[in-house]
């Protein structure tokens, strides 16, 4: 599904990511954890065709296909969704307004006729009841006014929306109570299935003992320093990661 | 609604195409302005000498005003000897066919869903005869009539209603007021006229043209709306095709007269030619719009959507003279490329109680400048009075510049008077938002354009405010990214 060989990117003139290799197959469940400032905001963000950063060197492979060379709108059309770590407000547009032209775009590329006002409506109740999102928030403008949880479940319900192939989390628990993280939680397993991937950013165990993932990366100062299973994630809870700074 | 607007328009304006038709066989009129074009001017149409007088009166006063310089706005010199103060009769279509008109456009005309038929009148290609419905035509004429509106061209108000216009032309726009409006008042050549009785809601909204007429309006057009005490009418002027227009001078005056109790809703959409993408060409755009709250509680309010022009010198207002009265300005204001605009409002409370709201949305791109310019004075006896502004201006890109220029007078104690203004920027961040989702840069501006104006928009009538949400956008086209 997603290949990515020795990416090296820098902001400003900055190298922030310093060599990224990482091989992520259809129906794998990624974790990537790492100190503040890792540049694992940075890695979601190139992925995904954030237009401010400057590849030195490496190639990454989406279904085949070189996906730096695409833009952002095909790359979200094409499957690939970001759960952004701080989503950003878009007054006066309602939401619902903005998940409908999102949905339709992605429609329009795979050919399909958009969805009528009714099938629409039924969609999004019923992705809105998987990610317990409060009915009346879909009427207000995107992310406007909205507090940090009903951010994240927002990002979740658009995912729901959307059935990407390849979602990237980044840090959708963070400032989430433990209910919630809960329901998030069980929005994104709930599009689990062996054709969808994803990789899960997050700075605590907490969260994949919910969403279990099959390998878990530390990244530090823009390398992967450490690979293993799930248990390392436990690992880090106890141990921190001085261990891994040498 | 739209079809009604439209057979409405083409029986009120009929008579302007009958006028063109008459003065074609009259001497043409030689370029630039004296005593002797203005009489002449007046002689072709047949006016009563009281209209020869007013001419003639903001003439004499023009000759001894400056060019305002005042704005925030870099004018080129208008030699105004240069000018034909005449309407010419319409031009035989330019051109065969749609394939002969510049393709740029016509795609404008297609994304704006314009139908084949009109975007042919609007660029000057020849058409067969439009089809006549005159049954349906007398049925709004008798509507209105039996309300006893009165709304027609102009010049044909000055012949069949002059007592009305007699006594109420220049009664919000003196022919002093400013420089433009002195020479609109010496050499008008047509425009619209309203009238609403005692009591009567007007049941339709009354366009000053439909789409169609647009592409003959004159340069020097005046309106003059009179609503008398219970009054109510909601009226339309301009159009969301852009419009291409020889005349580079365009000075318009619009005069609302509110009595007691009366409302009226005025609203704009400009999209005149704003010149190309380095600054060549471009109208320029210098209208005086007033409204007078004459009577006690009525309520008078301006919403606009300016697109369109190289420059932009626009200053809808609102004079509050009866007790209780409302004013109300809503306006977006786009300027993208070399256009300039500065534009805002007066809001003059004189009576008791009075109460006005500004909203004003500026979006500049490219290299352009747009500036809010507002005046609030509240009178020593305009006890209690309110008025409320809010100002913002949304940048796109960091070449283009907003500026805003409040003027707040307060003449007594028990007055109430609040600014508010935000500057912000497009963010990359939103942009990127809505890419993620799918959305085309494209889209996404003007998605979140229509987001920070939707406030004004919201107060235009329906069909209109969906056609101005597409006119946004591509106003904008080009200008991130
Ligand atoms: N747009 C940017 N401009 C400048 N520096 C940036 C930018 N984005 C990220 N950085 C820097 O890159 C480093 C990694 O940031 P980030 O990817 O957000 O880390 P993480 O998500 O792991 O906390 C930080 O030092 C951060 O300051
Ligand atoms: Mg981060």
């Amino acid at each position: 599904m997603l290949t990515i060989k020795n990416l090296r990117v820098a902001v400003e003139g900055k190298e922030i990511l310093k060599g990224i290799n990482l091989e992520i197959k259809a129906g794998e469940v990624h974790a990537i954890m790492g100190p503040n400032g890792s540049g694992k905001s940075t890695l979601g963000n190139v992925l995904a065709g954030k237009e401010e950063y400057e590849i030195l060197e490496g190639e990454v492979l989406y279904e085949g296909q070189d996906l730096l060379d695409l833009s952002a709108e095909d790359r979200s059309r094409m499957g690939l969704f970001l759960g952004f770590q701080y989503p950003v407000e878009i007054p006066g547009v309602p939401m619902v307004n903005f998940i409908k032209t999102s949905v339709n775009e992605h429609r329009k590329f795979k050919g399909l006729e958009p969805l009528t006002a009714g099938e629409f409506l039924k969609l999004m109740r019923e992705k809105k009841e998987l990610v317990h999102l409060d009915s009346q928030l879909t009427n207000r403008s995107v992310n406007e006014g909205f507090s940090g949880g009903e951010k994240k479940k927002n990002e979740i319900f658009q995912m729901a929306m959307l059935e990407p192939k390849l979602a990237i989390l980044d840090e959708t628990d963070s400032g989430l109570d433990i209910d919630a993280l809960r329901v998030v939680s069980e929005g994104v397993n709930a599009l689990k299935n062996p054709e969808r991937s994803a990789i899960v950013i997050t700075h605590y165990q907490r969260l994949l003992e919910y969403i279990v993932p099959d390998f878990v990366h530390v990244l530090y100062q823009g390398r992967i320093v450490k690979s293993a299973g799930k248990e390392l994630a436990l690992e880090l809870e106890e141990k921190g990661y001085d261990w891994l700074k040498k | 609604m739209e079809e009604q607007d439209k057979i409405l328009h083409e029986v009120t304006s009929q008579e302007y195409k009958f006028g063109f038709v008459s003065d074609y066989e009259m001497d043409t009129i030689p370029k630039g302005l004296s005593e002797d074009v203005i009489r002449m001017i007046s002689a072709k149409k047949n006016e009563p000498e009281f209209m020869l007088e007013f001419r003639l009166e903001a003439y004499r006063k023009w000759l001894k005003m400056p060019m305002p310089d005042w704005a925030y706005l870099k004018i080129p010199p208008i030699d105004f000897q240069d000018i034909i103060y005449y309407a010419a009769p319409k031009k035989k279509p330019q051109y065969e066919s749609l394939d002969e008109v510049d393709p740029e456009l016509i795609e404008t005309f297609n994304k704006l869903g314009i139908p084949l038929e009109e975007q042919k009148v609007l660029a000057g290609v020849a058409v067969d005869a439009v089809i006549d419905s005159v049954s349906v035509k007398t049925t709004f004429k008798e509507t209105l009539a039996e309300k006893g509106i009165i709304f027609c061209a102009f010049s044909e108000a000055v012949q069949e209603h002059p007592d009305l216009v007699k006594k109420y032309l220049g009664s919000a726009v003196p022919t002093s007021d400013n420089f433009f409006a002195a020479l609109n008042s010496a050499v008008f050549s047509d425009g619209s006229f309203c009238y609403i009785p005692k009591g009567v809601r007007c049941p339709m909204e009354l366009s000053t043209y439909f789409r169609i007429n647009a592409a003959g309006t004159g340069q020097f057009e005046r309106t003059l709306i009179v609503a008398e005490d219970d009054s109510y009418v909601s009226y339309l002027e301009g159009c969301t095709a852009p419009m291409r227009d020889e005349n580079q001078l365009h000075a318009a005056i619009v005069e609302i007269i509110a009595l007691d109790r009366a409302e009226v809703k005025y609203s704009t959409v400009q999209n005149w030619y704003p010149g190309n993408k380095e600054g060549k060409g471009g109208v320029y755009n210098f209208v005086t719009k007033r409204g007078i709250c004459r009577g006690e509680s009525s309520k008078i309010s301006w919403t606009q959507v300016e697109t369109g022009s190289a420059i932009t010198w626009k200053y809808p207002s609102c004079i509050l003279m009866g007790d209780n009265s409302v004013g109300e300005f809503n306006s977006v204001a786009v300027t993208n490329n070399y256009q300039q605009a500065d534009t805002g409002t007066k809001m003059i409370h004189i009576g008791k109680n009075t109460k006005s709201t500004i909203i004003s949305k500026g979006i500049s791109a490219g290299k352009s400048d747009n500036s809010y310019r507002g005046l609030v004075k509240v009178l020593p006896g305009a006890v209690n009075s309110r008025n409320f502004s809010q100002c913002d201006s949304l940048l796109l890109g960091s070449t283009c510049g907003a500026h805003t220029f409040p003027y707040i007078e307060v003449g007594n104690k028990s007055s109430v008077v609040e600014h508010e203004a935000t500057t912000s920027k497009i963010g990359e961040d939103q942009i990127f938002y809505c890419n993620q989702r799918g959305i085309s840069t494209e889209d996404a501006i003007g998605m979140i354009v229509n987001g920070y104006a939707k406030e004004v928009l919201n107060k235009l009538p329906m069909e209109f405010a969906v056609e101005a949400q597409k006119l946004l956008q591509i106003s904008l086209e080009g200008s991130v990214g």
